[in-house]
């Protein structure tokens, strides 16, 4: 017996999710990327890495440390508990900032590249212009590299969507809390409720073709603008 | 000859000389539920020990076992949490009919680290914890116990808030070890050997016996290993072992 009212907070949830993970997302790992196109410190491809791992290492190692993080015996937990939380595994906080570290190189990647492919230029010659440091940065910089920003939230909102092994680690598998589309899937398929299992599984095939189509599709009017 | 070719060549040696220890050795690939773990591995080695054969485990939820199982998973036995999964394989011709038969029946534990919260039913009364955890109950058969047990004494709507579900047993017994979840519904087994924290092994009038019930798969049916493994489930130094885990008697 199919039961809609049952499929739709997970959806939500998940949408809710995937959009605070790229706003947050924006906000950090704009001066991340720009940090990491822009300094000449030795040291930055070590820390380029860093905010790389995530696209190497299982999801499962993050979920592995982000539940000793987050819970009551790591440093999260003392923060949960000004929360008057024990722990902020179990909780959309604490999924957020698992999704937020695991999707933060598909956002801080594209926008780094794009602050790069500019150059120097377009910089210098706004400084001749007397534009502050913070102008140009917002007034060319930010202009120029828009491309890298919209495939940054595309990606990042994604591939937040898609997550499954941190959130079945630290979610507990919460209806309406931490109980994302992927966990759904995972649990319809363990029941053998396959028509479940279905909808959602062939919605975020369609949701996943839209949202590829849709990068080639901006690229390619980009590309054209500025060529 | 250089170091790599040596050690390659004693690799080769290894491999070639492994099957040979034992020529009438097979593996026996058996899904079980993760409240068995421990249990499971005893048995392995004793079943090994006693025939040769190697049993080869997957651990998982009953549910998700069952689900890899119907899509043509290689296992030979299967050990599921409850009874209705395991018939549920016969029905489905999944298993091979006449070959179920219940190994082991388990008890569930409120269990927490902390040594003074579970003091009994009063504690689920009293609700002074944030997070409980318990297993999946659409998947998990310790799960749906513990959903009865708090049906039982009328504080599932109390507590709602604050269940918190491990994907199996084993994930809900590492919420409570890792303290991320205050107290939580295991299998005894589970804790039997641990000491310290506080119990409550639950009254088995408050909750419909976890029979747990064994089955030979279809794709074990040919296999005289995977049928000893079953006999073996029923001999009396498996039962000794099930039972040093809390387990109770089978049939």
């Amino acid at each position: 017996m199919l039961d809609w009212g049952e499929l739709w907070p997970p959806i939500r949830l998940t949408l809710e999710l995937a959009a605070a993970t790229t706003v947050l997302l924006l906000l950090v790992g704009t001066p991340i990327a720009w940090w990491l196109a822009r300094s000449r410190a030795r040291w930055k491809e070590a820390v380029a890495a860093v905010v790389a791992l995530p696209l190497v290492l299982p999801p499962t190692v993050l979920g592995f440390y982000l539940l000793l993080f987050l819970g009551p015996r790591g440093p999260g937990g003392d923060v949960a508990e000004l929360f008057g939380l024990r722990t902020f595994a179990f909780t959309f906080t604490g999924l957020l900032f698992g999704s937020v570290l695991f999707s933060m190189p598909f956002v801080v990647q594209p926008i780094r590249n794009a602050f790069e492919a500019f150059g120097e230029r377009p910089l210098e010659v706004a400084a001749t212009l007397r534009a502050s440091r913070w102008d140009a940065f917002w007034s060319v910089a930010v202009p120029l590299a828009r491309p890298g920003f919209l495939t940054g939230a595309v990606l990042g909102f994604a591939h937040t969507v898609g997550e499954f092994g941190v959130v079945l680690m630290i979610g507990g598998n919460i209806p309406g809390r931490t109980r994302t589309l992927s966990v759904a899937i995972f649990d319809y398929v363990n029941t053998l409720r396959w028509t479940e299992a279905h909808i959602i599984a062939g919605g975020m095939v369609v949701f996943s073709f839209v949202v590829i189509l849709a990068m080639f599709v901006l690229e390619k009017r980009f590309s054209r603008l500025r060529g | 000859m250089s170091l790599w070719s040596r050690v390659a060549g004693g690799l080769l040696a290894v491999a070639i000389a492994l099957p040979v220890v034992r020529a009438d050795a097979a593996d026996v690939s058996v899904a079980v539920a993760a409240n068995f773990t421990d249990a499971a591995n005893e048995i392995g080695a004793a079943f090994q020990r006693a025939t040769g054969h190697r049993a080869v485990y997957s651990f998982g939820s009953t549910g998700q076992l069952y689900t890899q199982i119907t899509q043509g998973a290689p296992f030979q036995v299967f050990l599921s949490a409850d009874q209705a999964t395991a018939k549920r394989a016969v029905d489905e011709n999944n298993a091979v009919a006449g070959t179920q038969f219940t190994y082991a029946v388990g008890k569930l534990v409120l269990y927490s680290k902390n040594p003074s919260l579970v003091t009994g039913e009063a504690t689920l009364r009293g609700g002074a914890f944030r997070k409980i955890a318990l297993a999946n109950p659409s998947a998990a058969p310790y799960g749906s116990a513990a959903m009865e047990v708090m049906r039982a004494l009328s504080v599932l709507s109390s507590l709602q808030p604050k269940i918190v579900q491990g994907d199996n047993i084993g994930q809900t017994y590492q919420f409570i070890d890792t303290g991320n979840a205050e107290l939580g519904f295991v299998a005894l087994s589970q804790v039997i050997a641990v000491r310290g924290g506080s119990r409550w092994i639950v009254p088995d009038t408050l909750y419909p016996p976890i029979r747990q019930d064994a089955v030979l798969t279809r794709a074990g049916a040919n296999a005289a290993a995977a049928r000893q493994f079953l006999d073996f489930l029923k001999s009396a130094e498996a039962v000794a072992l099930m039972e040093r885990y809390g387990y109770g008697k089978g049939t």
